[in-house]
């Protein structure tokens, strides 16, 4: 058994040059829980329709899942010419195996030159188990894709402490790889009637060869979902302690949106992490960010600064918050909240007439 | 070694050490912390062995540098090898963040897919684990809840922070990391190391370029007046806004 082991090696790069002209389009690997699609993965088709076009090669997406006919008709409306389905009651749960194994066999029949993935968890979990064994190259956390006229794929991410980008390349194998983070690009309007072809793929399988179950998943209604947030009130270290982030919680309660923080604050345990907003927490795209006490720090601003509309509350008239703001109100916090707060309510609760 | 007693090697995390210092005190295991990484990186592993860790391995050398995801990978997964052939099999291989720049987590599920392991990201906590069959149950991390996965040896298991509080040093444990001088094993130590696969070379992925993103431009309206007047501004521009039919604004 250990002389077996020892001597596999995975992922070894072939020897030569490669003819790589047949690999050819886009494939987004679509992710789901429960047949329900994660958002990323329309963001992602979103983008990805941009360098198709430009490429002039199909738009390519997987599904893969127990019962996910549907996501694949949905992937459709979302932009993908072409949607590879494997619908199989091993792939009910996420599991690095039996996903890979799919997705292994779907890119090396179908050859498509791109492949991109959600930087969530599970999108972690796979792109680095099939980067690894086509083996090709992967650039992890992108927040920024384009194409070259020798259809390199572009790749950007953050580097060097984060204040720079750095873009990576992959000239020697094909597919060029990425994850991209959830809440960077934005999804095409759904159209149910875009037309599209649905392949189904299918791989021989047995529950009993896979070592892995899933036993259970237990939701978390608690967990914070900024991604997915129509507006969002943030505050930062300006905000003084808990107690000034329970007045950006009455702003948030009024408009039916979220509280999030600046590193600052969660660093100060005002908030819990899973609240921060920017290069080391959460990419947002609200329709609507408050700024609040919150300087606006190119690490916290990459963060957020693809918002709808922007609205900065500062006393320092110059913090950088206000060049990416569009309305600014320089004033205290603390005076300022409460009368948006009120003022929003006022003109959302229906008018009572005596 | 205790016949189906996990070994146990590390590439430097914390919070992955204390697991597996956790199970050796359980069930007894040799703790091997396995770092990849400058000569600097030798403190890091003294502490792992203060803390308990059996041995420390320093993965060093020039030509590993520049070492994307899948170069890494390669010699990490290469040198768990050569620690199996030293101290016996690796059962359970915890992973952490590695240290440079840029990594993201993806070269733990890289080494699990060479040596061809289980792999198990995420993990929170290590709910049961049996030494006698291996089977071991986890709970995962995840954006949305927390999942509970059952697998078995060998595994790799990438950790989150949640998953424990790590140790201080014990008395004796300092007294020997002091005496200790970690093992380092250079690209020499590796015979069948294919040297057209590490570092820079070896590295499928380029940096092309690196910038300072223009920060985006906005025509930023400053509103004048009491902060009374302020506020009303802003919200009378924003029902003026799309966002009044967006989000609903009746
Ligand atoms: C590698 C790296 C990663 C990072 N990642 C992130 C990240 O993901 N997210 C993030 O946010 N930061 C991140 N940072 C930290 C970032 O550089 C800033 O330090 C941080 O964003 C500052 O938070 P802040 O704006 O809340 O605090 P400060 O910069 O201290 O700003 C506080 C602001 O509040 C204002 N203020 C004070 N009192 C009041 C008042 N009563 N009324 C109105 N305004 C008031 C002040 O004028 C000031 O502008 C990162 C840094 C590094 C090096």
């Amino acid at each position: 058994m250990a002389e077996e082991r020892r001597r596999k090696m995975i992922g070894l790069q072939p020897e030569g040059e490669i003819d790589w002209s047949e690999y050819k389009g886009i494939m987004v690997v679509v992710e789901q829980r429960a047949g329900q699609a994660k958002p990323v993965s329309w963001q992602l088709l979103g983008e990805a329709k941009r360098l198709a076009q430009k490429l002039d090669a199909p738009l390519m997406a997987l599904v893969m899942g127990e019962g996910v006919r549907d996501i694949a008709d949905e992937a459709i409306g979302y932009g993908a010419d072409i949607v590879y389905l494997s619908d199989a009651p091993e792939l009910r749960d996420y599991r690095t195996r039996p996903y890979s194994r799919v997705c292994l066999k779907v890119i090396r029949t179908y050859k498509p030159e791109i492949v991109l993935m959600g930087a969530t968890y599970t999108g972690r979990d796979l792109a680095g188990a099939i980067a690894t064994h086509l083996p090709t190259g992967l650039t992890a956390d992108s927040t920024q894709l384009d194409v070259d006229d020798e259809r390199l794929l572009l790749a950007s991410r953050p580097a060097f402490s984060e204040k720079m980008l750095a873009t990576i390349l992959c000239k020697q194998f094909k597919p060029q790889m990425a994850t991209v983070r959830a809440g960077v690009f934005q999804a095409l309007p759904f159209d149910s009637a875009r037309a599209g072809e649905v392949v189904e793929v299918s791989e021989d399988m047995r529950e009993g060869d896979i070592v892995t179950k899933v036993l259970e998943f237990i939701q978390d209604t608690n967990r914070v979902n900024l991604e997915d947030a129509q507006v969002i009130v943030a505050g930062g270290r300006g905000v003084g302690g808990p107690d000034g982030f329970k007045l950006l919680e009455e702003l948030a309660r009024t408009l039916g949106g979220t509280v999030a923080a600046s590193r600052a604050a969660t660093d100060l345990g005002w908030m819990d992490h899973a609240y921060q907003v920017g290069q080391t927490g959460t990419t947002v795209r609200p329709k609507l960010y408050f700024a609040i006490g919150i300087s606006g720090a190119v690490q916290h601003v990459v963060g957020m600064q693809n918002s709808d509309y922007i609205i900065a509350v500062n006393k320092d008239a110059n913090a950088p918050i206000f060049q990416i703001a569009n309305y600014g109100i320089v004033g205290d916090l603390f005076e300022v909240v409460p009368l948006l707060t009120r003022a929003f309510q006022e003109r959302l609760t229906p008018v009572v007439t005596r | 070694m205790r016949q189906g007693v996990p070994a146990v090697v590390n590439y430097f995390d914390m919070h992955g050490v204390e697991e597996a210092l956790r199970i050796k005190d359980k069930y007894g295991a040799r703790v091997t912390v396995l770092t990849m990484g400058p000569p600097s990186a030798d403190k890091a592993l003294k502490q792992c062995i203060s803390m308990g860790a059996d041995e420390g391995v320093l993965v060093s050398d020039r030509a590993f540098a520049g070492a994307d995801t899948l170069a890494t990978s390669y010699v990490l997964a290469t040198a768990i090898y050569k620690a199996a052939d030293t101290w016996g099999p690796v059962d359970i291989i915890f992973a952490g963040k590695q240290t440079s720049d840029g990594d993201t987590g993806q070269v733990g599920p890289g080494i699990a897919c060479r040596i061809d392991y289980e792999q198990l990201t995420y993990v929170q906590k290590v709910e049961d684990l049996n030494p006698e069959t291996g089977e071991l149950t986890v709970h995962r991390h995840l954006e949305d809840g927390v999942e509970r996965v059952k697998t078995k040896t060998p595994v790799l298991i990438t950790v989150v922070t949640e998953l424990n509080v790590p140790r201080r040093a014990s008395l004796p444990g300092m007294l020997r990391a002091a005496r200790y001088t970690p093992i380092v094993w250079t690209t020499n130590d590796f015979e069948d190391l294919d040297r057209s696969k590490i570092g820079l070379h070896g590295s499928p992925t380029i940096v092309s370029k690196t910038w300072v993103p223009e920060p985006k431009h906005v025509e930023t309206e400053m509103l004048s007046g009491s902060a009374q007047e302020m506020s009303s501004a802003v919200i009378d521009r924003l029902f003026a806004s799309e966002l009044k039919q967006s989000l609903n604004w009746a």
